[in-house]
C-alpha cells in the first residue's frame, strides 16, 4: 500500500478533459516554460487511463453531465482538483442561471486552486501538494463518492436527469 | 532451471525495456526544451497501474487481450539470442517463429480491443494491421540477404557467421539496413507511423477501454517489445557481441528512433502505407539485387 502511494504521488495521470476558461492556463503548465511532466504529470486521453480529474473553471450543467459520467469511468483511486473561483462558489458565475456553484454537492474534491483566473506557479503548488497529501494517504475524496453515493446522486439528480447519464454498476 | 532462467531473462529485459521509455521521454523532453520526468519514470508508472483497482470488464477476451499480447512478446524472447548468448531455443528457420510470434502482439489486442466495441478502437485495430502491410514486408525483404548470403534462417546461426568489426551485415548489406531502419521505425509505432496510439486523434486507439492493470500489462508489451524489435536488428546486422555491447548496440539503434519521433508529425494510413511502398521497398529490392549480383 505504501508503495502504491509512492508510486501514484510520483505518477498522476491528468484527464485531458478541461472545462471553462482555466484550460487556457493549462498549455504552458505542460509546455516548455513549467513543464509538469518533471513531476510525472502527463495528459492521458481517455478517463479510464487517468487519476487525476482537473475541473478549470465554471462548469455548467450540461458540462456537469458530462463530467460526471466520466468521473464515474475513472479506475478507483481517483482525484479531483478543483480550479479557480468558480468551482469553490460559482465566482464571477454566481448569479447564473446554468451554471452550478459548488462543485462539492456534485463529485467530491481533493484540492482547491482559489484565484481567477491561477497562475501556472499556482497550479504546480497544487499538483506538489496533492502528492504530499497522496504520499501520507490522505486524499481520500474518493471514498466519500462511494459511501455517500445516494446523497451524490441525490444532489445531481436536482440539476438533472440522473437516470439517463450515469452508468450502472460503476460506483 | 532453465524457466527460472527464462523468468530472470524476462524480469531483466522488462526493466531494461521500461528505462528505455524513460530515457525516450526525457530526449523528447529536451528536445522540447523541458526538463522531462526521471528515467525511472515508467517503471513508477507500472507499479501504480497494478495497483489500481478497476472493477469494469467488457468481457473475458478484453480482460485477455493484454495477457495474450504480453505472452506474445514474452515467448518471443525464447528464440532471440541477446548478442552472443546462446537462446534458450534455436533450430533452423527460428526467424519465421520470431516474425510469426511479433504478431501475436497486435492480434491480442485486436481482440480485446475488439470486444470493447469502442470506435476509436475499431478504427485503431485496422489502422495497426493495415500498416503492418507495409513495415513487415519491407523487414522480411530487408532481412533476406543476410540469411541468403549465410545459407541459414536461424538467427543463432547467422550471428555466429557473421564476424567481428567489418564484417558485419550492416557493413556488407548497407543499403537493406537502411531499408530495415525504415521498417522498424513502423514496427515501433512511433512517429511518423504513430497512426495506430494517435492520443490526440483517436483517444489513444486500442487502449481506449483499457485501465489500471490491463494497461500495465500493456506498458509491459511496449517495453519488451522494445528490445525485441531493436534486438531483432542488432542481432541481424551487428554480429556477434557480449551482452553489454548488445543492450549498447540496442540503445543507438532505439536512439535514432526516438529522435525521428520527436520532429516528426504523423502520416495519415494511406500515406504510411504508400511511403513504404515507395523508396524502403526499392532499397530492400535493391539489397536483394546486390546479395544476387555479388554471388
Amino acid at each position: 500500500m505504501k508503495l502504491f502511494n509512492f508510486s501514484q504521488s510520483r505518477s498522476l495521470w491528468m484527464m485531458h478533459f478541461c472545462t471553462g476558461c482555466g484550460a487556457m492556463e493549462m498549455p504552458p503548465t505542460m509546455t516548455s516554460r513549467f513543464d509538469m511532466e518533471r513531476f510525472g504529470i502527463i495528459p492521458m486521453a481517455t478517463p479510464r487511463q487517468s487519476d487525476l480529474l482537473l475541473i478549470t473553471g465554471y462548469l455548467t450543467i450540461k458540462t456537469l453531465k458530462r463530467v460526471v459520467r466520466a468521473y464515474e469511468q475513472m479506475p478507483t483511486p481517483r482525484y479531483v482538483l478543483g480550479f479557480g473561483s468558480c468551482t469553490i462558489n460559482g465566482g464571477m458565475y454566481w448569479d447564473s442561471y446554468n451554471v452550478i456553484k459548488k462543485l462539492e454537492l456534485y463529485i467530491p474534491v481533493d484540492i482547491y486552486i482559489n484565484g481567477c483566473m491561477p497562475r501556472p506557479e499556482a497550479i504546480i503548488d497544487a499538483f506538489l501538494k496533492l502528492r504530499e497529501m497522496i504520499a501520507k494517504g490522505e486524499a481520500n475524496a474518493w471514498k466519500k463518492y462511494i459511501e455517500n453515493y445516494e446523497w451524490y446522486k441525490k444532489n445531481q439528480s436536482e440539476v438533472f436527469d440522473v437516470e439517463k447519464w450515469s452508468i450502472k454498476n460503476e460506483k | 532451471m532453465s524457466i527460472l532462467y527464462f523468468f530472470l531473462y524476462l524480469l531483466l529485459v522488462t526493466v531494461i525495456g521500461l528505462l528505455y521509455m524513460g530515457v525516450a521521454r526525457k530526449v523528447t523532453a529536451h528536445i522540447q526544451n523541458r526538463y522531462g520526468p526521471p528515467i525511472y519514470q515508467p517503471i513508477l508508472d507500472v507499479l501504480k497501474l497494478f495497483g489500481k483497482r478497476h472493477t469494469v470488464t467488457h468481457g473475458v477476451m478484453h480482460s485477455l487481450g493484454p495477457v495474450i499480447a504480453y505472452t506474445g512478446i514474452a515467448s518471443t524472447l525464447l528464440f532471440l539470442p541477446l548478442g552472443n548468448h546462446t537462446p534458450l531455443l534455436h533450430f533452423k528457420g527460428d526467424l519465421f517463429v520470431v516474425l510469426y510470434l511479433l504478431v501475436v502482439g497486435p492480434l491480442g489486442m485486436a481482440l480485446g480491443a475488439g470486444e470493447s466495441s469502442n470506435p476509436n478502437a475499431t478504427i485503431a485495430m485496422a489502422r495497426a494491421l493495415s500498416l503492418m502491410l507495409g513495415y513487415e514486408i519491407i523487414f522480411f525483404m530487408a532481412t533476406l540477404p543476410v540469411f541468403y548470403h549465410y545459407h541459414t534462417a536461424s538467427i543463432y546461426k547467422v550471428i555466429q557467421a557473421q564476424g567481428v568489426f567489418p564484417h558485419w551485415g550492416a557493413i556488407i548489406f548497407p543499403i537493406s539496413f537502411l531499408a530495415a531502419l525504415f521498417a522498424l521505425q513502423g514496427m515501433m509505432g512511433e512517429k511518423p507511423f504513430e497512426i495506430a496510439i494517435a492520443p490526440h486523434e483517436i483517444a489513444s486507439g486500442p487502449m481506449v477501454e483499457y485501465g489500471g492493470k490491463y494497461l500495465g500489462l500493456l506498458q509491459l508489451w511496449h517495453a519488451v517489445g522494445i528490445i525485441v524489435e531493436t534486438g531483432l536488428l542488432v542481432d541481424i546486422f551487428f554480429g556477434p557481441q557480449n551482452i553489454i555491447w548488445f543492450f549498447i548496440g540496442t540503445f543507438i539503434v532505439f536512439y535514432v528512433v526516438i529522435l525521428v519521433n520527436a520532429v516528426m508529425p504523423r502520416f495519415r494510413i494511406e500515406q504510411a502505407v504508400r511511403f513504404y511502398w515507395g523508396i524502403p521497398l526499392l532499397l530492400a529490392i535493391l539489397g536483394i539485387l546486390q546479395v544476387y549480383i555479388w554471388r
